[in-house]
């Protein structure tokens, strides 16, 4: 016993390491499985107030660019309000049941990431704007991320420069579809893999999202292709995908709540027991 | 020895709300961060308790995992280098530097550029392998480790330089 107590007093200080390495190790493993960094994220008190505090300064620096972003997006939505009204009654239909099963809201990225492997993004609404995890985050242009943790009136967003979590998405002209992922190197490009070798993938085509996952519904534009491969195996497409985002540069994003997903979630459980 | 504790505090403080807000953000070529934050570990008094040393290292590296969402790869580097710091100031400084109970603000400039190097190198190392955890992506780890290790010791030893200057 006395040998013990010795042997710890004589290597307390290579205990000590040991210890607090063991306990980053396994906050950098929560972190890198989806849903579960649950102490150490930013959308904390302390963290989110000091985020929000500097980027109310610092929003003013790039009003210019994103005032712009704003009236492009106006001159989009008004084309398209006044190009719809003699088509109206063949759409009508459609929307309404866009209505009922996506809701959307606005909401600011108060803190951008896209220079580490798996970034986090950080916005200014949380769960007292009745944002929850999984719902998905989008800009005009196309898709940003996932929601992720959730504090009173913060949310972090696991962006799609990530390498650990994918996102299902297709090719918009013959719908094949594939994975997202990321492979750490380019802000600006993603990569899109498991597309089947009998596709007909042609250098320009556009990427939108597949709607297989209940967190974005269909047709959100990802990107265009850039170039592809087959992988090693030869069976699968490797294409690399020009994002329609600038990742550097988002400041305004829309929040998009599935209003059926309770439903979805309820019936896959039923199904699998 | 007060003076020497307020000097430290302010210093852990000072440094993670700079590396958070400023240096974090610099994304040089893209992904180029300089992580400035391990200059507390650097200058930290060599006399000193070493629990207690490993025990600020963590917190520091922690603190700016929080704000960083990175889980605790901050944190590991840190407390790596603080654990290995004894090894880099007997190769920087002789075997003898306990004796010598160096100031960092006096020392010559070759041997502190090589002991900033050594621990950068090695922090960045850690931080990077940790970050990217896959061993079929080293490549991109060193490359990582170089790129923002060159940054980092070149803004570390501009900030030691000129802080140094300012206090004597």
């Amino acid at each position: 016993m006395q040998q013990i107590i010795n042997f710890i007093i004589r290597n307390k200080t290579f205990l000590l390491f040991l210890l607090l390495f063991s306990v980053s190790l396994v906050f950098t493993i929560q972190s890198h499985s989806y849903h579960k960094s649950k102490f150490i994220n930013s959308a904390n008190f302390l963290t989110g107030g000091v985020y929000n505090s500097i980027n109310n300064a610092s929003q003013y620096l790039n009003l210019k660019s994103q005032n712009q972003l704003l009236a492009e997006e106006n001159n989009r939505l008004k084309a398209i309000l006044y190009n719809s009204e003699d088509q109206l009654d063949s759409i009508h239909s459609d929307t309404t049941t866009i209505n009922k099963t996506y809701k959307l809201s606005t909401a600011n990225i108060i803190r951008n990431s896209y220079a580490s492997t798996d970034n986090v993004l950080l916005l200014n609404k949380g769960k007292n704007d009745s944002i929850k995890q999984d719902y998905g985050v989008i800009t005009t242009k196309g898709i940003i991320g996932i929601i992720d943790r959730v504090s009173n009136n913060y949310a972090t967003v696991i962006s799609i420069l990530n390498t650990t979590n994918p996102i299902s998405a297709k090719l918009k002209n013959t719908g094949h579809y594939g994975s997202l992922e990321w492979d750490g190197k380019s802000p600006n490009s993603i990569q899109l893999v498991d597309v089947e070798k009998i596709a007909p993938v042609v250098e320009g085509d556009t990427i939108v999202t597949s709607g297989r996952s209940s967190i974005f519904p269909k047709g959100i534009p990802v990107g265009t292709i850039k170039d592809f491969k087959l992988d090693t195996a030869e069976n699968y497409y490797e294409i690399n995908v020009t994002l329609f985002n600038d990742m550097t540069n988002i400041e305004h994003v829309h929040i998009i709540e599935n209003n059926d997903i309770q439903e979805i979630t309820n019936l896959l459980n039923e199904s699998n027991e | 020895m007060n003076k020497v504790i307020s000097i430290h505090t302010i210093r852990f403080f000072v440094l993670i709300i700079f590396q958070v807000l400023i240096f974090n953000h610099i994304n040089f070529m893209g992904y180029i961060n300089p992580y400035i934050y391990i200059l507390f570990i650097a200058f930290y008094p060599v006399q000193n308790s070493r629990p207690l040393f490993l025990l600020f290292s963590f917190l520091l590296g922690l603190g700016v995992d929080l704000f960083s969402d990175s889980g605790g790869i901050h944190a590991a580097a840190a407390l790596t280098i603080a654990y290995a710091r004894p090894i880099a100031l007997k190769f920087s400084f002789g075997s003898m530097y306990l004796h010598h109970n160096i100031k960092f603000g006096t020392i010559d400039l070759g041997a502190k550029i090589t002991y900033i190097a050594l621990l950068t190198v090695l922090h960045h190392f850690v931080l990077f392998t940790l970050e990217v955890f896959s061993v079929s992506k080293t490549i991109l780890v060193l490359q990582k480790t170089l790129f923002s290790g060159i940054f980092t010791i070149l803004i570390c030893i501009i900030l030691s330089i000129i802080f140094s200057r300012s206090t004597k």
